[in-house]
């Protein structure tokens, strides 16, 4: 089973696990419901969306209120230190979570404790402490944007809001970016890295490239990442490898987005509702 | 920002590693978070004091960090003023070693009708005719979604700043995005 791990923003949202179902644009996990329309639960609702479209259990869940201040993600990693001994997932995503490097390490002495060791995959905040740590080897699968790949290509910025200006202007130098990220072990095993163009790479290089069809508009719309991450989530829980379920997934993404047609106020809302169908092309070419 | 080190609010107690002498008259200033780091940047910056929000040396480093570097000389005079408005540092640190600057490069895009600015990992995208804000993506720290949801359909003019109501470096990257927009379109 995929287990996501992340944030609402909203400061009274409880901490709650659970499995997640899908109304219309509401995510409901027991008696809790969210919107969709950002952050966790927009990763959340595609993967529930993906997990449908394969006959496959919707995602379990571990949610908790914050709007920043760190304070529900510090319940939330203290909380995942009690109970992930005594749980079972096949694969792991963690997503907007506050970075806190001390917490990040006591999650990761359980994680690695765990048999058989789930596949990780982080993206967001949880990327940003993986690296801080220090520790991004341990993960499977980074799901960065171009800016973030620069933060995990600067071996010395702890945050991107830190990421030097020299490296940030070689944001059309991609490849080069990746090899500077695994040269210094700041990257997963995978690479994901959204943008113009797509590129899935591990530390032998460019796996592939990904850039149809083509949406600029997405670029400005918020929750697009989000989505890639939760489809891919659920591809690779659902038995592809890495390889096969980010190369899908990238196609799946662009393809909700070519159908939503978007324009630089789309609400990412408006696309996910397009992920079946996209997913119903892709996995049967 | 967790406790640091054992660091309390209220504790002044200037922090030095052993055997490091201050490279310079510069002090920082650290907070619990990154929301009253950036209240007391704005208190600071309304006082006409001349300070620098940073990043903080690897030895304070916890995550999600900002510090204000300050001149030493004026200490007491900028703790006053904090502390006035309710805010207490957990410490004062003499800087021994050079800071992390903050990102200052934007990247904008045109769509024709919308413009878009990024700063560091934040992307803020408004209506060039009406100057509402129509999307904010990238980041991943919590505060995001949170400020996504506060200023996305409101314009420029009436949107909380994210310096107001953000707390993390991306809430901080988001107020940079803010800013430049403001300025390309005349704001």
């Amino acid at each position: 089973m995929l287990c996501v791990v992340g944030t609402v923003p909203a400061n009274d949202f409880p901490l709650i696990e659970g499995e997640v179902r899908l109304k219309g644009e509401q995510l409901q996990i027991g008696r809790e419901a969210v919107s969709v329309h950002r952050g966790t639960p927009a990763l959340l609702a595609a993967a529930v969306k993906t997990a449908l479209a394969l006959g496959h259990p919707t995602p379990f869940a571990y949610l908790v209120g914050d709007t920043g201040t760190g304070k529900g993600s510090r319940s939330l990693y203290a909380h995942l230190t009690e109970v992930l001994p005594h749980a079972s997932f096949q694969t792991m995503t963690f997503h907007y979570i506050q970075p806190i490097v001390h917490w990040h390490r006591r999650l990761q002495a359980v994680l690695g404790t765990l048999v058989p060791k789930p596949k990780l995959i982080a993206d967001a905040g949880f990327m940003y402490v993986a690296k801080m740590s220090g520790e991004s080897s341990l993960y499977d699968l980074f799901t960065p944007d171009v800016g973030e790949l620069a933060f995990l290509a600067d071996e010395e910025a702890p945050h991107p809001f830190y990421t030097r200006g020299f490296i940030l202007h070689e944001d059309n130098h991609v490849p080069d970016l990746i090899a500077r990220a695994y040269r210094h072990r700041n990257a997963a095993q995978y690479l994901l890295v959204k943008g113009e163009k797509d590129y899935l790479a591990d530390e032998s290089g460019i796996l592939a490239t990904v850039d149809q069809p083509a949406q600029e508009a997405m670029e400005a719309v918020g929750g697009t990442g989000d989505t890639l991450t939760g489809i891919v989530s659920a591809l690779i829980d659902g038995g592809m490898t890495i390889q096969e379920a980010a190369l899908a997934s990238l196609r799946i993404n662009r393809l909700a987005g070519y159908y939503a047609q978007p324009t630089p106020a789309t609400q990412i809302g408006e696309m996910i509702g397009y992920i079946p169908q996209a997913i119903q092309e892709v996995l049967e070419r | 920002m967790l406790n640091l080190f054992g660091l309390r609010k209220g504790d002044h107690a200037k922090r030095q590693s052993p055997g490091r002498v201050p490279l310079a008259d510069r002090g920082i200033l650290v907070f619990e978070n990154t929301g009253e780091v950036i209240q007391a940047e704005n208190l600071l910056k309304q006082k006409g004091r001349e300070i620098r929000v940073m990043g903080p040396p690897p030895e304070i480093r916890q995550g999600c960090d900002l510090v204000i570097e300050f001149p030493l000389i004026e200490e007491l005079q900028i703790l006053r003023i904090i502390t006035e408005a309710g805010l207490q540092p957990l410490s004062i640190v003499p800087v021994t070693s050079p800071l992390l600057r903050p990102v200052n490069i934007f990247q904008s895009k045109d769509f024709g009708s919308h413009l878009m600015v990024r700063a560091a990992n934040m992307k803020l995208t408004v209506d060039k005719e009406t100057l509402v804000i129509v999307n904010i993506s990238g980041g991943g720290c919590p505060d995001v979604p949170f400020l996504a949801a506060s200023l996305v359909g409101k314009s420029l003019a009436s949107a909380p700043s994210p310096r107001e109501i953000g707390h993390t470096l991306c809430g901080y990257a988001l107020q940079l995005a803010y800013e430049e927009v403001k300025r390309l379109c005349s704001v």
